[in-house]
């Protein structure tokens, strides 16, 4: 059987969480009056060290622990390490903007590392309801953030909503796994997969699968599942939004990518049709949702929604191309999007008071660095080459052609276009000389773990855009392992060690 | 020097960017910025200068050629190289740039180090644009030509920035969705990327033929919106009164123009021909219709936008001729049209920087208090009108040569006409700025002459001016061994106009062509390389 232990699986989900209940402990310990800001700290320090354990995972080979429940491969390397990195570019723009004073500092951060041992539990489980606790445990974290801001009114409702609909949903993959268990009387992924062709009542499976894409597509906020976003990022607090806008689509999307390529390759003829309409609704609906708003956040969650749909049309593609198209458009989003709102973290600041597209007018002017970080995330969203979007929307689509769907590429080059007219109007706002009256708000500061948090998404923009061959690598070994499931649960089906570097 | 000959288009090609990184880190003191540009631009010419100089003009085909495998999959190689066609023109970049530099030294008073660290990028991407041979990485420095030209705009617009910036960027953005298609589309046929091969996987006639011709069209699309072709010049008024003087003189033409020749006619012959009458017609049309509408400009910059679409359309007509001489004659006038332009937009820079205006009626008799701007205003005009002895005539000259014996006689003539109309709007807005009674506006603001620095650049420009007018056969050679090879594709013998080509200035090249031998044995090579 197998020789590694069982811990080692789950090794970065164990450091996570040790961080996470450190950070609660010292918070509950120290005297109250003290400041909290130092917490960020030790959190950012235990998702570097997860990061690491994560790449350390590599040398170990591939195959399942804790009696087949939790797989560590290549594919779940790849999201690991991207998930905390989301994280730690989060918990650095944290640090610095939170204000001084605000309540329940300490445990803002744990509920943030407490999230990301969700997300990367997400991404390695390979048994449903471990899939299931999984999603509830990143889900509960990310509620309570968006309601973080409870002062104002917008916060509290934000949360609501966020609660009783993403509820809603997960309710709806519960069903989907129960519909699923009792066509085949498993829960183990691998075990599906193999009795799925002979299981008895297909129409069960089809009904199962139905329901957990509906719960699976309202995590990544794909159209017409998506009416929550806009309200949610409007209301939540922006770091938040950079973490939550990111890190919880990239586990939600590695979920489907095991769900629809893993679970069920058989029923391709099904959910992919599925899959393209969704696609097409996506890009259409937010693209032209997001040309008419005037809310910088309200703009960047109907982009968000677009780019779901940019990311689904991946699914189209055949086999390992299309997950590994898929993986890398995660990595090149969650890069491009985390820096853009941590631009608008610093220049709307945490209570918002210059919220509009109007507001940005002269930011160029006013902070020469921040109008052109945001410009240059906005050239990337709009994917230009040179920049990650590029070579995202890039093998997105060409994995789209390769399976056939060429309308599907068309029509997303064409809301590509479209979308460059909304992403444009802010990026030549904020290259507009200031009226006189804009020109009183003042420079925005940042501070060295603001710095820090942009240089990385500014880099990670940069060698997705020009030296993608990395990346590409790992999101391709990735999709192999994702491809060639282990024969028996337990076993490592594959004695080589996936090679490859994140 | 073999090493240099290996590594000088990557350095022309990064030094740009290097100085754009420099400029962003340096403070924003003591105007230096604006030296660090200036340097950088230098620089640049001087590598460009390495180009010619080291140039063997007996060969035919690519020279200094980097090719390194850039991304894996899909297979998009680092391929640069130059031949007699982008030659010069990387050469006219290299010039431009600080001639750009030193139009922008006085009129950018505020975020001088974003400016230059954009106008740097701006330079990276053209010559990128003259210089890949591959064509993603081709597609790639077309669209981030696009970037900074259109923040600079809506940075420094003159009055409505940000709406020219929209326009100009929407204008170019959208038709090369298309452009992106196809090459993808050319990409699943052939296996690649690679000018050369895919040369010559499409003269072997392997692709199936209509959807090459769509993808012929897409290719010609984005190319004629960008130069642009009447009826497509949408953008250009307003983005010559908005852009910033530097960026002005480089937002048409030469990419678009240079891209026609390349990748439309040099890889789609056949098509090409199919839509040659189209564009002739258009461009005959453009030509009058930009010179009938600059003659009734009130606004100077206009104006120039006006002339400017006369101008292109003039070299379209050059390229759509499909003849030897119409190329030669283009390529010579595009270069012509860059030195020309540079001048006369320094010169219109200075103007607009001094009196705040760009009203032509405000001016008048401004020669008395300005001699030497008007002096280096009437050569330029001259030049540009197409005046015997100055680089404009030899331009003109051969594209209405090659039109007449090779395309149309009708045509010729008409365009012909728009020449005249050229010389009419050029001297009357002459006329109006620098003769005639002393307007209000002369006389309110003391007279302040060019200075040292502007003198600097405008001597050398009026020389070359001069010795492109005089000395043509400098340069002609060079793009004649250039223009050739899209013109006899192997696979493609009937594009060329023999009639008109007899009757044009040279013997035919022999039929059995021992050149397209050498280039199916080249391109053979060029695969050896690609598996390998």
């Amino acid at each position: 059987m197998n020789s590694v232990p069982d811990i080692y699986r789950v090794l970065p989900e164990v450091v996570l969480t040790l961080t996470g209940v450190l950070v609660m402990l010292i918070d509950a310990t120290l005297p109250p009056h003290w400041a909290r800001r130092s917490l960020g700290w030790v959190a950012a320090f235990g998702t570097t060290f997860a990061i690491w354990t994560s790449l350390w995972q590599l040398s170990l080979p591939m195959g399942t622990g804790f009696s087949g429940t939790v797989e560590t491969s290549a594919f779940t390397v790849f999201f690991h390490v991207l998930i905390c990195g989301i994280v730690l570019v989060a918990l650095l723009l944290s640090l610095d903007t939170l204000p001084e004073k605000s309540h329940h500092q300490g445990e803002f951060y744990a509920l943030i590392v407490f999230g990301a041992v969700g997300m990367c539990l997400l991404t390695g489980a390979v048994e449903l309801l471990l899939v299931f606790i999984a999603l509830e445990i990143s889900s509960i974290a990310t509620y309570i953030l968006a309601g973080y801001r409870k002062h104002t009114a917008r916060g509290p409702e934000a949360a609501i909503k966020y609660f009783l609909l993403g509820s809603f949903a997960t309710a709806f993959l519960l069903y989907g796994i129960a519909m699923i268990f009792g066509a085949t009387g498993t829960t183990q992924i691998y075990e599906i997969a193999r009795l799925v062709p002979t299981a008895q009542n297909q129409a069960f499976i089809l009904a199962g699968l139905g329901l957990m894409l509906v719960g699976i597509l309202f995590k990544v906020s794909a159209a017409p599942f998506h009416v929550w976003t806009p309200d949610v990022y409007e209301g939540s607090p922006t770091p938040v939004v950079a973490l939550m806008s990111t890190a919880p689509k990239a586990a939600a999307f590695a979920l489907l990518l095991r769900v629809v390529y893993e679970m069920l390759p058989m029923l391709r003829p099904v959910w992919q049709p599925l899959l393209w309409v969704v696609a097409v609704l996506s890009m259409t609906v937010g693209n032209l949702a997001a040309l008419r708003q005037q809310n910088v956040k309200r703009m960047l969650a109907y982009s968000a929604i677009a780019h779901a749909g940019y990311l689904l049309a991946a699914f189209a593609g055949l086999g390992a191309s299309g997950i590994a198209a898929a993986s890398f458009y995660t990595a090149a989003y969650a890069a491009m999007n985390v820096g853009i709102f941590a631009v608008v973290t610093l220049v709307s600041g945490y209570d918002e008071k210059l919220p509009l597209i109007n507001d940005y007018r002269g930011l160029i002017y006013r902070s020469p660095l921040l109008g052109s970080l945001l410009i240059f995330f906005l050239v990337s969203l709009v994917g230009i080459p040179f920049t990650g979007g590029f070579f995202g929307k890039f093998y997105s689509f060409a994995a789209a052609v390769g399976g056939g769907a060429i309308w599907l590429a068309i029509i997303g080059l064409l809301n590509s276009g479209l979308a460059a007219a909304y992403y444009l109007r802010l990026a030549l706002a904020t290259a507009q000389r200031p009226d006189d009256q804009a020109s009183s708000a003042p420079a925005p500061r940042v501070g060295v773990a603001v710095i820090a948090a942009l240089a990385m998404a500014v880099i990670a923009t940069l060698v997705l855009g020009i030296v993608p061959n990395g990346v590409l690598h790992a999101a391709e070994s990735g999709a192999h392992t994702l491809q060639a499931p282990p024969a028996e649960i337990c076993a490592p089906l594959n004695p080589t060690v996936p090679q490859s570097q994140p | 020097m073999n090493q240099i000959n290996q590594s000088i288009l990557t350095l022309i090609l990064l030094l740009p960017l290097a100085g754009a990184v420099l400029v962003a880190l340096v403070p924003d003191r003591f105007k230096l910025p604006n030296w660090i540009a200036l340097v950088t631009t230098l620089a640049t010419f001087g590598l460009t200068l390495h180009l010619p100089a080291h140039f063997d003009k007996a060969q035919i085909g690519f020279q200094f050629v980097v090719n390194r495998l850039w991304i894996e999959k899909p297979a998009i190689f680092y391929h640069l190289g130059v031949d007699g066609l982008s030659l010069w023109l990387v050469v006219l970049v290299g010039l431009l740039a600080p001639i750009g530099v030193v139009a922008s030294w006085n009129a950018i008073r505020e975020r001088r180090k974003l400016f230059f660290a954009l106008f740097l990028v701006q330079q990276t991407a053209m010559l990128g644009v003259f210089l890949s041979l591959d064509l993603m990485v081709y597609y790639g420095f077309w669209e981030l030509s696009l970037v900074p030209m259109a923040i600079l705009i809506a940075m420094y617009g003159r009055k409505d920035g940000p709406r020219a910036a929209l326009k100009f960027f929407l204008f170019t953005f959208i038709p090369s969705a298309p452009l992106l298609v196809a090459i993808l589309w050319l990409y699943a046929q052939t296996g690649t990327f690679d000018f050369t091969m895919l040369q010559y996987n499409i003269a072997s006639g392997i692709l199936p033929a209509g959807p090459l011709y769509w993808a012929a069209l897409a290719f010609l699309f984005a190319f004629a919106v960008k130069v642009p072709v009447f009826p497509l010049h949408g953008w250009l008024a307003d983005t010559f009164s908005e852009a910033p003087v530097a960026l002005a003189m480089v937002v048409a033409g030469k990419l678009g123009l240079y891209s026609m020749l390349r990748f439309h006619i040099g890889l789609f012959p056949l098509q090409a021909r199919a839509v040659a009458p189209v564009l002739v017609g258009l461009a005959v049309v453009g030509i009058l219709y930009g010179a009938c509408l600059a003659l009734v400009q009130r606004d100077f910059w206009r104006l120039m936008a006006f002339a400017a679409l006369s101008h292109l359309s003039l070299i379209t007509l050059g390229i759509y001729g499909l003849t030897l001489t119409g190329w030669e004659g283009a390529v010579y006038q595009i270069l012509n049209h860059g030195v020309v332009d540079g001048a006369l937009f320094l010169l219109l820079g200075l103007l607009y920087d001094r009196y705040a205006t760009s009203e032509i009626n405000a001016y008048g008799g401004l020669a008395a208090k300005l001699p030497s701007t008007a002096t280096f205003f009437v050569i330029a005009s001259l030049a540009m009108i197409g005046l015997p002895m100055l680089g404009g005539f030899v331009g003109e000259f051969m594209i209405l040569l090659g039109t007449f014996t090779g395309v149309s006689k009708g045509w010729a003539i008409a365009a012909t006409l728009g020449v005249i109309l050229g010389a009419a709007y050029m001297l009357w807005l002459v006329q109006r700025l620098f003769f005639g009674p002393e307007s209000a506006l002369a006389t309110t603001k003391p007279p302040e002459d060019l200075r040292i620095g502007q003198l600097a650049v405008l001597w050398p420009l009026t020389a070359l001016m001069l010795v492109m007018g005089v000395a043509p056969m400098l340069w002609l050679p060079t793009i004649e061994k250039g223009a050739h090879p899209p013109m006899i594709p192997s696979g493609a013998k009937a594009l060329v106009d023999y009639d008109g080509y007899i009757r044009g200035l040279k013997p035919p090249p022999p039929s059995g062509s021992s050149f397209s031998a050498a280039r199916i044995a080249n391109t053979n090579s060029m695969n050896g390389e690609g598996q390998r």
